[in-house]
């Protein structure tokens, strides 16, 4: 059965109203609307749960930490730390997010309309049946995918700041695992240096027809016309970078 | 032709007469030092590959074998000592980074060793432990400032607390550093003893989620085997920004080691390298960092205090204040002799300070801010015995952490090789070959031996000094007294010279 449930969250503070979405969420209500959000953090932090949130607003650092289970939806702008370390869940930005989305995540997916900051799905890993996807509908800023060891990030550039690039620099430094494409082509001094560009297979274009088009979904776009356009594929050159670093004293 | 610069570092001397060519030794060594030949049925020794393990030695039946350095003398030269001449051959061979196990041997100043603890004589009475209870009981968390009563109960609740009946906790060693039996032998003792031990960053595995009361869960920048269910699995969580072993940079566990169990644990695919950055990417500032207590706080549900682990630098007092003020419950202190599997070795025995200077000006800074209470002060790196668990205390330790010495008692002999992953002791290796040698349930035995032993010696101490419980000891530096010290040593340690 539906639960529904509305929370006013002018003026509460962070702990407040985490503390009550808990409680909602353990009366077994299953979709709560929480209205008039400015900036409270940890929505969604650490909570095992299948129930569905709407936000209206913009939610405060560290959306959806830990996160096992949960759908977002933001209707407005998310700030740094979405999805850190996150499990399980569905989250939608309307809007743009800021730095560190998708660090440590290790499953679920993450859709955001507009554009993103700085460290981006850093150290972003995956494991066994769990792949972590990232879809930014904009652009990025510098260390996209920084460290990344696994899951597939998508980057369309759609829109965004026009005098920007579509992705900062050092894109993929340190990366050791995982899938990253952007659509168009992205200037080589852009990359680190434990990325290449390859080639897309088929499974690629399945690949990326099955995300783009559920991120064409959410945000109401014509998913043929994102992918009219070439990708960029990029890999890690190897699973080791730091591998010969080192003799025993 | 070729010459390899680098000799032997150890001889493997066999006694030819007792030696009966059993080749038991063939099979204990990993390091492949002792060799079969099938041609004339006989064992011998490749000395380049002898590390100096000594598990051949205690398994040799007829006691054949000894272990010596290698009698090569260079000319004496106070400055460039051979360690220096071989790592330079080393490095001019691979130009790799010279990398080490456990913590740094070099001969700087180790204060405890300049510290001597007071007893009472005459006044103020010895108290006899055997016959007088003794308390060790230790509480870990942040303390109200003041308690406040209504109707004779507690107006609020304490801040959420971890419960000790001794202050010595097992440290940080993670799954994939060591093996899974060194893991349970040491949460076994834990459990026996009353205490803590310590995930690391690895993750807990899956045989573990049963001593729960007794883990302590590290959240480090590599985050790996983190879940809801991991972060509630243990009494409390620690937050690793950087260990004493190597401050300021990160782990690496090569891929050989992330076999199917590491990889369960760790959450990443096996055979994968498991990379910690040196710094936590979402850290950049003190309010960063209380941007991540409080999101583990508010994952748990503000049940479980949260322990911020730094290495023992230069400004770690200023460092200390911030996270006390960042909300962190325990601060982790470990310093410059703290051990690890594996770091660079130039980083292991130059970077960081010795823990004694550090506690004491950390403890001095909080109190001087008075906002000692907030939190609770662990040392680790270099506790070696029941007096320097004393000392530290007295220094205005809560707790101590103890990972060598918890490892020695389950049969490291601190041949340094631990980044090998080949140990014979069945410690820092996951080869199950290797690891069968270690038994949890003897290993839990020895490690709980251990413990009792030093509390019955620090019960003892504590009765000297005509004290009854641990609490009293707490930042009590009147109770010791520094000898052969500088006045700057003197002052920075707030002790008095022995004989003031
Ligand atoms: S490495 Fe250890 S077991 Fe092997 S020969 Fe040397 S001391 Fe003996
Ligand atoms: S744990 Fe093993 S490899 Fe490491 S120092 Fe001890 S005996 Fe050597």
């Amino acid at each position: 059965m539906n639960q529904n449930i509305t929370i006013d969250a002018k003026g509460i503070y962070y702990r407040q109203l985490n503390e009550a979405i808990k409680a909602s969420l353990q009366d077994k209500i299953n979709t709560i609307e929480l209205q008039n959000v400015n900036g409270q953090r940890y929505i969604g932090a650490g909570i095992t749960n299948d129930a569905t949130i709407s936000i209206q607003g913009t939610p405060g650092n560290d959306l959806a930490a830990y996160m096992d289970g949960l759908t977002l939806q933001v209707y407005g702008n998310a700030q740094d730390g979405v999805a850190n370390t996150m499990n399980k869940g569905t989250i939608i930005i309307h809007g743009d997010a800021g730095d560190a989305l998708g660090y440590a995540m290790r499953g679920g997916e993450v859709y955001v309309k507009g554009s993103v900051g700085y460290r981006v799905a850093i150290h972003m890993k995956e494991f066994q049946e769990k792949v972590p996807l990232v879809v930014v509908g904009g652009k990025a800023g510098s260390f996209f995918g920084e460290y990344m060891a696994g899951g597939i990030l998508i980057l369309l550039g759609l829109r965004g700041r026009e005098e920007q690039p579509i992705v900062g620099d050092y894109c993929g430094t340190g990366m050791h695992g995982g899938i990253m494409y952007i659509r168009g082509s992205v200037e080589e001094h852009k990359l680190g240096k434990e990325v290449k560009p390859v080639e897309m297979t088929e499974e690629d274009h399945q690949r990326l027809a099955l995300y783009v088009g559920r991120f064409a979904e959410h945000f109401g776009e014509d998913k043929e016309e994102i992918l009219a356009q070439p990708f960029t594929k990029l890999i890690p050159y190897n699973k080791r970078p730091y591998g010969n670093l080192y003799v025993g004293a | 032709m070729k010459v390899n610069y680098l000799m032997p570092e150890f001889l493997i001397d066999r006694d030819e007469q007792r030696c009966t060519h059993c080749r038991i030794c063939v099979h204990q060594c990993a390091n492949e030092a002792h060799l079969w030949n099938d041609k004339k049925k006989i064992v011998y020794g490749e000395d380049q590959n002898c590390v100096n393990c000594h598990r051949c030695v205690a398994t040799c039946p007829t006691r054949a074998l000894r272990i010596r350095n290698y009698p090569l003398e260079y000319k004496n030269n106070a400055h460039w000592t051979p360690h220096y001449i071989k790592s330079i051959f080393k490095q001019a061979n691979s130009g790799g980074i010279l990398l080490a196990g456990m913590g740094c041997d070099r001969p700087y100043p180790v204060y405890w060793d300049h510290l001597l603890i007071n007893a009472s004589q005459v006044t103020n009475p010895s108290i006899d432990p055997l016959r007088e209870p003794m308390e060790l009981k230790t509480f870990l968390g942040r303390k109200p400032e003041k308690l406040s009563f209504q109707n004779g109960k507690l107006a609020e609740a304490l801040p959420p607390q971890v419960e000790l009946d001794i202050p010595i906790m097992f440290a940080a060693m993670s799954f994939g550093a060591i093996s899974l039996n060194a893991m349970t032998s040491l949460a076994m003792a834990a459990k026996e003893m009353g205490t803590c031990y310590n995930t690391g960053e690895g993750g807990l595995h899956s045989s573990l989620y049963q001593y729960g009361e007794n883990t302590i869960v590290q959240v480090a920048s590599g985050r790996f085997g983190i879940d809801p269910e991991y972060l509630n699995a243990g009494t409390a969580i620690e937050i690793k920004i950087g260990q004493g072993a190597k401050p300021g940079i990160g782990g690496h566990l090569p891929g050989e080691k992330v076999g199917m169990d590491v990889s369960q644990t760790r959450m990443i695919p096996e055979g994968s390298d498991a990379i910690s950055p040196a710094p936590h990417h979402d850290i950049y500032s003190i309010e960063d960092l209380r941007q991540l207590i409080y999101s583990l706080k508010e994952a748990t549900n503000y049940t479980k205090p949260v322990a911020v682990k730094i290495a023992a630098v230069h400004n770690s007092a200023a460092i200390a204040s911030g996270i006390a003020r960042a909300g962190a419950d325990i601060i982790v202190l470990d310093g410059l002799r703290g051990g690890t599997g594996a770091a660079p070795l130039r980083t292991r025995d130059s970077v960081g300070i010795p823990i004694e200077l550090a506690l004491a000006a950390v403890d001095q800074r909080l109190r001087n801010e008075s906002i000692r209470n907030e939190v609770s002060l662990v040392v680790a790196g270099s506790i070696r015995c029941s007096s320097d668990v004393v000392k530290a205390i007295a220094l205005g330790a809560d707790a101590c952490y103890i990972g060598t010495a918890a490892l020695i008692a389950l049969g490291c002999h601190m041949c340094q090789k631990c980044y090998t992953g080949k140990c014979n002791w069945g410690i820092a290796t996951q080869n199950p070959k290797l690891t069968k040698r270690l038994d949890p349930e003897e290993g839990a035995e020895r490690a709980a031996n251990l413990l009792r032993a030093w509390s019955r010696e620090i019960k003892e101490m504590l009765g000297g000094m005509g004290i009854n419980a641990l609490e009293s000891l707490r930042g009590n530096r009147l109770m010791l007294r520094g000898i052969d010290l500088s006045e700057r040593d003197l002052a920075i340690l707030g002790v008095k010279a022995a004989g003031e």
